[in-house]
């Protein structure tokens, strides 16, 4: 096989590939896990603030503070914490004066996040392949 | 008269030698705000620094790259190459950097991790990537039976272009209404990226082994070919491993695993030429650009094995969202594609060890002090890792505070292994911008 022939053939598989992670939100929606309209302009109240660069979510973002993907959810934090947080800063963290219509749509954001699994690394189970899943 | 030998190659290394510098002020100053929680925290923040130093770095390693490629072409084209395009290509770039700074200053984010800037400023780069593309496509079509380094070189410029604009498919609320796809596309360009300038950085160091032994053979071996099938292979579908926790579809999570194990041909390959390399570098060991054409070997190799271990599902579960995913991507950005922007610096630079006895042993210092530099800088961050590895599985966890002020002499350690890189990359891009205007006159063709 010639080097051009190789290169397109992967190239092909490579754009089949990309289509179909594209299609994605098109299958979940029949499965009605599409985010609320506040919680999709949540991702861009996330950014604009740049909460990624302290931040993590399942494990991805920045390193200073501690991973977010569950933080609704726990009993010891929660939505009552973040708003203070946000107030108040602490450590690292200023204060933010964020619009009230900014904070519930990062709420929104923050509690499909939360719905959509975990990140805890001790409630995954390790398989014979390697491969880890959810508990 | 005289002309200035001012390439846009060289246009473009000027260029990103000083973000280089800037991205490791930033890096420093970011560090102090590990240490001292209040530093800055009222005017810049953590939350300024940290875009402004990760922004920093990633635009020396593509402005770097630009540059790699330009200054190779025109050496094995045997053609001055400066038209307004390149200047086009060039001031766009300038334009975006003034922009992106800006935004970061006037804390006007809105874009992702990596590239937090306000989005219009990815315009102006995928204009100049565009012009850059063309440019390029111009130049090699006139070249016959390609070696190597000019398909990296393309395919690093194509998939850098079509992964940057994947990048902000996320504008579209069609990609955000669904979090974990968006998730998935957001890392799949991610890995992609670093893939697209990997290419490109690796397929100059192709040209500098062909340029140093005087010959066209290792850009045109089978195995050489046989190893950039494999990196486009891995570019296009690897990325899966950066997403193991991402309750994601179960195929693209196989798909990286699996395509990640074949990173162990590329382990063994270095294993297997180790002797070979070894008896090179006693044959060029002064020489500047070999030298770090080597450490970057040597860190590419330190940095796969990590790389491999990593990507296994069960070790990643231990390794993922600490420190010790900081050491790879600091290892490899700096461990591999600085050295071979340092290299080809040298190389196209000319920097010649006989013009100065002081300059070569200062330069040959700094060399060494950055290499302990970065090896202390790893490890640090790596130590750091393992104990936020523990503390992420221990059923009685303390406060996430409180672990953080248990890292303390780990963040220390590499705030000073930091000051360490500062230094040392201040002194190598000092020389070489001498270097530059010392020669300023030489045109560099073959």
């Amino acid at each position: 096989m010639k080097p051009i022939h190789l290169f397109f053939s992967l190239c092909f598989l490579f754009l089949i590939y990309t289509l179909s992670i594209y299609l994605t939100p098109l299958t979940v929606a029949k499965m009605s896990t599409i985010d609320s309209e506040k919680a999709v302009s949540g991702r861009i109240v996330w950014q604009k603030y740049n909460c990624q660069s302290c931040h993590q979510l399942y494990g991805l973002g920045g390193y200073l503070g501690p991973d977010l993907t569950n933080v609704v959810s726990n009993p010891k934090k929660g939505e009552r914490m973040i708003k203070q947080i946000l107030k108040y800063g602490v450590k690292q963290m200023p204060c933010y004066n964020m619009p009230n219509d900014d904070y519930k749509c990062l709420i929104e954001f923050l509690k499909s996040v939360d719905a959509s699994g975990l990140a805890d690394p001790r409630k995954y189970t390790i398989s014979k392949t390697g491969m880890i899943n959810q508990k | 008269m005289k002309r200035t030998n001012l390439s846009i190659g060289k246009l473009f290394l000027l260029t990103a030698l000083v973000m280089l510098l800037l991205g490791l002020i930033f890096g420093v100053l970011s560090t102090i705000s590990y240490l001292v929680p209040d530093f800055l925290k009222d005017t810049l923040g953590f939350t300024t620094l940290r875009p402004l130093h990760v922004s920093s770095a990633v635009f020396w390693i593509i402005l770097g790259a630009t540059g790699c490629v330009y200054c190779c072409l025109q050496f094995y084209t045997d053609k001055e190459l400066s038209n307004f395009a390149d200047l086009t290509q060039w001031v766009l770039w300038i334009i975006a950097l003034a922009g992106i700074f800006n935004s970061y200053f006037t804390k006007s984010f809105g874009g992702r991790e990596y590239w937090e800037f306000n989005p219009i400023w990815a315009l102006p780069i995928t204009i100049a990537w565009i012009i850059f593309l063309v440019n390029f496509v111009k130049i090699s079509k006139k070249i016959k039976d390609w070696p190597v380094y000019i398909w990296m070189w393309l395919t690093g410029i194509i998939f850098f272009l079509f992964t940057f604009i994947e990048n902000y498919l996320w504008i579209f609320s069609y990609f955000r209404e669904h979090f974990v796809t968006d998730m998935t596309i957001q890392w799949k360009v991610n890995g992609s990226l670093v893939g697209s300038w990997n290419q490109i950085l690796y397929g100059t160091a192709f040209f500098l082994m062909d340029k140093f032994e005087n010959n066209k053979h290792v850009g045109r071996s089978k195995l050489a070919f046989g190893m950039f099938f494999l990196g486009l292979f891995n570019l296009m579908f690897n990325w899966g491993h950066h997403i193991y926790t991402l309750p994601t579809e179960q195929y693209i999570r196989y798909v990286g695993y699996i395509v990640s194990m074949t990173e162990w041909i590329f382990f063994v390959r270095i294993l297997y030429t180790w002797k070979q390399t070894v008896s090179d570098v006693q044959k060029h060991y002064h020489y500047f650009p070999y030298r770090f054409i080597i450490a970057a070997d040597i860190w590419v190799f330190i940095n796969m094995g990590q790389a491999i271990l990593m990507s296994i599902p069960a070790i990643n579960l231990y390794t993922h969202g600490t420190h010790i995913t900081v050491s790879h991507a600091m290892g490899t950005t700096i461990g591999i594609n600085s050295m071979i922007i340092f290299a080809a610096c040298f190389e196209f630079f000319d920097f010649k060890r006989e013009t100065s006895k002081i300059v070569t042993n200062l330069s040959t210092l700094s060399f060494w002090f950055l290499q302990f530099s970065l090896l202390i800088f790893w490890l640090s961050l790596i130590m750091a890792g393992i104990k936020k590895s523990i503390w992420q599985m221990s059923e009685n966890q303390s406060s996430y505070s409180k672990m953080m002020v248990s890292l303390t002499p780990y963040f220390t350690t590499f705030f000073v292994a930091g000051l360490g890189l500062l230094i040392s990359f201040t002194i190598l891009a000092i020389v070489l911008i001498k270097t530059y205007w010392k020669n300023r006159f030489i045109i560099h063709l073959k």
